[in-house]
């Protein structure tokens, strides 16, 4: 082993008015799994897009050196030619076409004008079973599950004639034993001799899989560990070097107050799929929440957290409703509006802020008075005065990074954006949240700005559905946490008393009693 | 002022310094004959229609890129029946309006539920008026006429959408008319001055007295030129009261009001949009339902100017809409998009067309300029929105 497969020597790029990289040097030997860590913005996907060639080599100084010899990409081909293969973390698969297709799309396999489907099929279904998926490459990519479309994806790098692999953030749409699975994946194809570059934000993933982790920050290079010693290397450290300062506690302390009374209470609620209204997707569920209390829901991916919170808020999701839903004591009648939940003082915060969320292509100021335009207008004409006001008032509180609330949300970082999507509930002022992934996809730091956010909002007695499927984070900062598996609630438990192990039992014990 | 924000202000501004260029192009090679009285009220009667068609479809594409294919056969049917209630039937002028408005407004509750509630694509809903109407205006118009058209409108009806305010004889100074000018050109530059001061009493940014002064000084004197052109040709057209009124309206309506805000925001994000307790489907409905009422004044405008409802009418009227609004910066994906981004689109290709028929280029020719000029000034105004990020 240890013969260097690539080196990147002191990689400079800038963009007009920003140093993304300054000077970064990364060294990968062939056979290991290397991480990539760092915070948003920390230029981790711009080293990797230097290396792919999607920086073409003229953008950047400094030299990548592949296989002993120097290299000068000018695209992605070049790099790919070389067995350079990245994989973004924002799936690029076409829906209505077939694994195979999706798997040679730009590769396709034939004569100069024809394509040769049997041998694409064949070639095709000998590197699904390299990664472990049954499906025929027949099949329309739009009919499998997410984590099989990651699968996919490898696949097609496989297909490729991958030599270095590189990741970027392939668990963060996974759930937890997907993720699991894929990691496996990874340290199997370790054994047959392929590098990889791993990049994430889930610091438990980086010490199972990884030989050597480097940190980067603000585009510096900082220490690059080597993850064989006697100890596997504590996330804590790792954290070190990301923030620059030990994060002693990645949670913030709540103060415990007495909780209130119950706010809003649901019974025997049962929610069918829409499309396929034989399926329930949430079954008999009850739950209550206090004020001042921040109860958790933790579930794999597909429990049916999301529908849960999602019909809960104004019927937005399924059809066949039935149960019943408290709130302060009163049994509310809800009708299929979004609107009435608002009213209601219900806030439903999405987990796909991008998908559903926000409205990308307009200001924060557009925004953050989205939800509550009432609050901001006089018989309908709005006072955009009072709505930059507004606007300004929650970037303040919300420490929203951005020089003006004219700056369109598209262009603020996932950290800044999960703000502003914050920001519009809170503005809404509900009595009831129902955070579905708070930190999806965010760094370190601006988790922890969240978290704060999450407490002051107990603090201030609303009530708080968390729903993660982050156990740390539900354990953290729950007052009580349900746990959720297809579809229904097979357990509860108080925050003090729930382990990762209990509420991983939980799970387990309910899928073999069904 | 710095020499970056000269650029982003130039760029921020960028379709309205294609029409002045196009302009000044067109004033040297038709030796000052678009700058004649009459080339001003000619340009605001023949390009009417698109400036109220071009209102109702901003608000169609706001919401996502969607068009009304069906207007201008549409304006076919309307004006067959309108001529035939006036003409043949011989009803009121005030009736007409009224029924014609009416089955303007059954036209758009049918379109906007098909839309909304039934999710049909909007272009495959309009397209369906597009081929059936014109075929059903002028079948109504051979059954009513021996040539195939009918005419003449009523005179009250005529002076209604294509006459003067208090008219004078042409070269005759019309003081209502300048009088007028002069009372808007203030009003814009009031209306700029107490918006600066309101700002600056409740201590937000607002602009400097030199912006003001631009702004109010280049709007008033653009009021005050066209008043004082339009004064020398007869006096104010009923026409321009009537696009004045509508793009007054729209802009309001757009750019401060909650409705048109959710219009914008359905189309930036239509989930988003649901989930934060707007009626999306109501915001489609309105916006097709708007759109035939506008349709419905658009046609008695044309109707009137031309004086006679016949086959023809209208045709490609949807496609002067479309192009006034993506010349004028809306997007073609919904989402954004300003009225006076329209309105300067709309003039722009109005006084190409004036330009081009003052200089009496070949009719084919003419169409082949357009779609250069067309295509030219989006991929302008797309790169000149590049770079300006």
């Amino acid at each position: 082993m240890s013969k260097t497969l690539l080196e990147m020597k002191s990689i400079t790029k800038t963009f007009p008015g920003v140093k993304a990289l300054d000077n970064v040097n990364l060294k990968v030997e062939e056979g290991e799994i290397h991480a990539l860590v760092g915070e948003n913005g920390a230029g981790k996907s711009t080293l990797m897009n230097v290396l792919s060639g999607i920086y073409p080599y003229g953008t950047y100084t400094g030299d990548i050196i592949y296989d002993g010899k120097v290299c000068r990409f000018s695209n992605i081909k070049d790099s790919e030619r070389l067995g350079i293969v990245i994989i973004h973390q924002e799936l690029a698969l076409v829906p209505e076409m077939s694994i195979g297709e999706n798997m040679y799309l730009g590769n396709e396999c034939g004569h100069r004008f024809s394509i040769d489907w049997n041998k694409t099929y064949s070639e095709a279904d000998r590197y699904l079973k390299t990664v472990g998926l049954k499906e025929s490459s027949k099949v329309l990519v739009k009919t499998i599950g997410t984590g099989k479309q990651q699968l996919v994806e490898i696949a097609k790098a496989l297909a490729k004639k991958a030599r270095l692999l590189i990741l970027d953030e392939p668990t963060s749409s996974l759930n937890e034993e997907d993720s699991r699975a894929l990691l496996d994946l990874m340290l199997s194809f370790k054994k047959q001799g392929m590098t990889m570059i791993i990049i994430t934000h889930k610091l438990n993933e980086v010490s199972y899989v990884a030989d050597k982790i480097t940190v980067l920050r603000d585009g510096t290079t900082i220490e690059t560990i080597d993850n064989h010693g006697k100890e596997p290397v504590s996330e804590e450290r790792i954290i070190k070097g990301m923030v620059g300062r030990e994060m002693t506690n990645r949670f913030p302390k709540r103060e415990k107050t007495a909780l209130g009374e119950v706010q809003m209470e649901i019974t025997h609620w049962t929610v069918h799929h829409p499309l396929y209204p034989e399926r329930k997707v949430v079954d008999d569920v009850s739950m209550y929440v206090r004020k001042g209390e921040v109860v958790g829901i933790y579930g794999l991916m597909g429990a049916g957290r999301t529908e849960l919170a999602m019909s809960i808020f104004g019927q937005s999701y399924g059809t066949h409703f039935s149960g019943e839903l408290k709130l302060n004591g009163k049994t509310v009648k809800m009708r299929r509006s979004e609107s009435d939940a608002i009213r209601h003082k219900i806030a439903y915060v999405t987990e796909d802020r991008k998908g559903n969320g926000l409205v990308l292509s307009q200001s924060i100021r557009v925004n953050t008075s989205l939800a509550n335009l009432k609050a901001i207008s006089s018989h309908t004409v709005i006072d955009s005065d009072r709505e930059y006001a507004v606007a300004k008032e929650y970037r303040e509180k919300l420490r929203i990074k951005t020089p003006s609330v004219d700056q369109l949300v598209g262009n603020l970082s996932g950290g800044n954006q999960q703000k502003v999507l914050l920001a519009k509930w809170m503005f809404a002022e509900p009595q009831i949240l129902l955070l579905d992934e708070p930190t999806r996809g965010i760094d370190v730091g601006a988790k922890y700005e969240i978290y704060c956010i999450i407490n002051d909002l107990a603090a201030a007695g609303k009530s708080v559905v968390l729903i993660s499927s982050e156990l740390p984070e539900v354990l953290g900062m729950s007052d009580r946490i349900y746990i959720m598996n297809e579809g229904r609630f097979v357990d509860e438990m108080k925050a003090e008393e729930a382990t990762q192990e209990s509420i991983m039992a939980a799970i387990l014990r309910s899928g073999k009693g069904a | 002022m710095e020499r970056k924000e000269v650029l982003t202000l130039l760029k921020k501004n960028a379709m309205l310094i294609v029409l002045v260029l196009v302009y000044l192009f067109f004033l040297i090679i038709t030796q000052g004959g678009i700058f004649s009285p009459s080339s001003f009220t000619e340009l605001i009667n023949q390009n009417a229609y698109v400036y109220i068609l071009g209102a109702g479809m901003l608000m169609c594409m706001l919401t996502g890129g969607n068009i009304d294919l069906s207007c201008g056969a549409f304006v076919c049917l309307l004006g067959a029946l309108g001529g035939v209630f006036m003409i043949v039937q011989g009803l009121g002028t005030g009736i007409s309006i009224l029924l014609m408005l009416l089955i303007g407004v059954a036209y758009g509750c049918g379109l906007g539920y098909l839309i909304a509630y039934i999710h049909i694509p909007p272009w495959i809903a309009t397209l369906a008026g597009y081929l059936a109407f014109r075929g059903l205006g002028t079948s109504i118009l051979s059954a009513n006429s021996k040539t195939g058209s009918l005419a003449p409108f009523p005179v009250d009806f005529q002076s209604l959408f294509y006459g003067r305010v208090f008219p004078t004889e042409k070269g005759v100074f019309n003081w209502p008319c300048f009088l007028f000018g002069l009372f808007a050109a203030s009003a814009v530059i009031v209306i700029l001055l107490r918006v600066r001061s309101s700002r600056q009493s409740k201590g937000y940014e607002a602009d400097t007295l030199a912006g003001v002064a631009a702004k109010g000084g280049l709007g008033g004197a653009a009021i005050l030129l066209v008043t004082a052109k339009l004064a020398m040709d007869g006096g104010i057209p009923t026409t321009l009261l009537w696009v004045a009124g509508i793009i007054l309206v729209y802009s309001f309506l757009t750019s401060k009001t909650t409705l048109g805000r959710h219009f914008y925001v359905v189309g930036g994000n239509i989930e988003a949009a649901r989930l934060s307790g707007i009626n999306t489907r109501r915001i489609m409905f309105i916006a097709y339902l708007n759109m035939a009422v506008l349709t419905s004044i658009a046609t008695m405008t044309v109707i009137a100017r031309s004086q006679s409802a016949y086959a023809d009418i209208g045709k490609n009227f949807e496609m002067d809409a479309i192009s006034a609004c993506v010349v004028g910066g809306v997007s073609a994906s919904g989402g954004s998009g300003t009225v006076l981004g329209m309105v300067i689109g709309a003039t722009l290709i109005g006084v190409i067309n004036l330009g081009m028929s003052l200089i009496s280029l070949d009719a084919n020719y003419q169409r082949v300029v357009k779609g250069f000029v067309l295509l030219a000034a989006v991929v302008f105004d797309i790169l000149s929105k590049k770079r300006a990020k």
